[in-house]
């Protein structure tokens, strides 16, 4: 990742920076005046951002920012109390996890949520079950369309393992696979699902550096390859630094300052948030 | 995957064979008269209890909801099931025609009561949908208790609590339906078992088997990738509900009398202790369990006062038997070596085919 080169942001429509290539497209996620109240408690409040199509965003901030509540809102596992939301231009107002998936947002979890018991191949499958379809019938009776399609999941499964070198770990069960491995099978299955946002929530928590950094070309080796967004949730600021475009940094639920990873490093308010403020004298 | 494969192969494999080989001893020695009085009156309910056990077994450890009210949709079926006969007693006279349709028509009825019951209790979770179900298997029992059915010429009348219903009764309150055509046989009950195998094995192992084993281990990963947990939850329970009303009809018919006081919350137990002592998710303990569990009580005849006292503890040994490592670590031993002796053949096979 040595020879990465700087993406120039450019300034979008005016409150918002996206990539340069990004910028005449329409921008795959907007949230406008984002919030959430939890009893009164402001988790979230007054969040705006817009992602390229093909940008790799971050996301980050000190423990209990609300950088997962974020996550949490665009893909509805809470229903925002204030603003919008709009995948590709189509605003979700009202919308469950299953039609924001279907819209195109998949996510990991920031605890591994895998189908412990099934295989790894089987978790897959399950990424891939609004992609390729059969109804019960034909599963039940054994039709031509079960063959067909089982055939060509089995195959897509284990292209999609590929991406992480994966495909022989298939018959195992999830729940047995090491951390990392976890963490990984969670990006192949929400990837499965064809999205045109991917959520990730901590994707290198518990990965030692040499793991992160395969991570880290990964991550930009789906983007390349699926051309979608990514944007992700991290502490580790080699990874953030190195691969996002664009940076949010988040603070009680408020978004402190947004830029270029070279903009966020310098940025007083950030070092501030999370390092304190330096003694007068 | 051709491992894997083989291996779900081989599992499902052993146990339709289990069942065929069984059916195939029992059956000719029924022919040859070999059986005793007991076993024989046995053979019809081991095939329904085995049923419940397995469509059970779907909604408890594929689909992971505790459900209470089994009984409840068993008794549908066996009265939709036994009206349906006698309705048609008359223009009907190929038995097994009318066996099968009458199972057909009871799984449908309780079907579509899985629905009505399934779409509002699904919405639960744990311990509440556990007493729910159980609510709504008690209703089902009760307001069959106080049905009356009467059939005048061709016309079906309907009332509740009243008995003074023009032409001849057909369902008669707490007395059930009576003077049902005995027209279950040993090999539609076998027949009955095969279906649910192969609609709960086929199942399991397919798409829509995938989501209900995924909404099991986590429903919120599971809807993160787009899956209906309503959908899919109501799906694993009405199938159930189907084959349980199917299990019923086949019950009713094979004795002359049905009354909604077989099917009390003490037969919804007796499913579940068949389920989780065959092992909750595990078919062919579902099957072993409901044979084994209905035929000692018969067996233990000849102890008289004691049987249920021999029957609790037999039950007690068995817990804590399949629950002990030295027992597990013992049958997955026995397990490996019998599906390595498959896979070793297959794998000859294979190699020689190459």
């Amino acid at each position: 990742m040595s020879e990465k080169k700087q993406t120039t942001m450019v300034p979008y429509p005016s409150h918002a920076i996206v990539p340069e290539r990004d910028v005449n497209k329409k921008p795959v996620l907007e949230a406008r005046h984002l919030g959430v109240e939890f009893g009164g408690l402001k988790a979230v409040d007054d969040f705006n951002l817009i992602i390229g199509p093909t940008e790799i965003a971050g996301l980050i901030g000190p423990n209990g920012a609300g950088k997962t509540t974020i996550f949490n809102l665009i893909t509805k596992v809470y229903q925002p109390t204030m603003g919008t939301i709009l995948v590709d231009g189509r605003d979700t107002a009202g919308m469950n996890t299953i039609q924001i998936n279907k819209l195109g947002i998949a996510r990991t979890f920031q605890n591994i949520r895998l189908f412990d018991k099934l295989s790894v191949e089987d978790n897959v499958k399950i990424g891939l079950h609004n992609q390729m379809k059969y109804n019960a019938a034909a599963g039940v009776l054994r039709l031509p369309g079960y063959w067909k399609q089982e055939k060509r999941m089995h195959e897509k499964a284990l292209d999609l393992l590929s991406i992480f070198d994966m495909q022989d770990l298939a018959n195992h069960e999830a729940g047995s696979l090491p951390y990392g491995a976890q963490r990984r099978l969670e990006i192949v299955r929400a990837l499965a699902t064809n999205p045109k946002l991917l959520l990730l929530d901590e994707p290198a928590a518990g990965m030692n550096p040499a793991e992160t950094a395969e991570l880290m070309e990964n991550i930009v080796k789906i983007r390349d390859t699926f051309q979608i967004a990514i944007m992700l949730i991290e502490h580790d600021m080699k990874l953030v630094m190195g691969i996002c475009e664009g940076i949010a940094v988040l603070n009680y639920g408020r978004i402190i300052a947004k830029g270029t990873p070279s903009e966020i490093q310098n940025n007083p308010t950030v070092v501030e948030a999370y390092l304190g403020k330096k003694k007068e004298g | 995957m051709k491992k894997k494969l083989n291996r779900t192969f081989i599992n499902n494999a052993i146990t339709y064979a289990m069942v065929i080989i069984a059916f195939v001893v029992l059956y000719s020695m029924q022919q040859a008269g070999m059986l005793s009085r007991t076993i024989k009156g046995q053979l019809i309910p081991v095939c329904v209890w085995i049923v419940m056990a397995v469509s059970l077994n779907l909604t408890v450890g594929i689909s992971g909801e505790l459900s209470l009210g089994h009984a409840g949709f068993m008794c549908v079926g066996a009265f939709v099931g036994a009206v349906f006969s006698g309705v048609f007693k008359a223009t009907m006279p190929n038995e097994t025609l009318r066996l099968i349709l009458s199972m057909l028509v009871g799984g449908i009825a309780a079907g579509i009561t899985g629905v009505i019951v399934g779409v509002p209790v699904l919405r639960l979770r744990g311990d509440y949908l556990a007493i729910v179900t159980l609510a709504f298997g008690e209703i089902i029992r009760n307001v069959l208790n106080c049905l009356y059915i009467s059939m005048d010429g061709g016309a079906l009348f309907f009332g509740f609590s009243n008995p003074s219903l023009p032409g001849k009764l057909i369902v008669n309150g707490p007395q059930g339906v009576q003077g049902i055509s005995r027209i279950s046989t040993f090999p539609m009950g076998f027949a009955l078992i095969i279906v649910t195998l192969i609609v709960v094995l086929n199942m399991t192992n397919s798409r829509a088997g995938r989501a209900i084993m995924a909404l099991r281990d986590n429903r919120i990963a599971a809807e993160s990738v787009g899956i209906s947990a309503t959908k899919y939850k109501l799906m694993a329970f009405v199938t159930s509900a189907a084959l349980a009303g199917m299990a019923g009809a086949l019950y009713a018919m094979n004795y002359s009398t049905v009354t909604g006081a077989k099917f009390k919350f003490d037969t919804s137990i007796l499913v579940l202790v068949f389920v989780v002592l065959g092992g909750i998710g595990s078919i062919r303990g579902s099957i072993i369990a409901a044979t084994v569990l209905t035929i000692l009580p018969e067996l233990l005849r000849e102890f008289s006062d004691y049987r249920m006292l021999i029957y609790a503890v037999v039950l007690i040994v068995v817990m804590l038997a399949t629950n002990s490592p030295a027992f597990k670590q013992f049958l997955s031993v026995v397990k490996d070596k019998i599906v390595g002796l498959f896979a070793k053949k297959n794998r000859e096979g294979d190699a020689a085919n190459e």
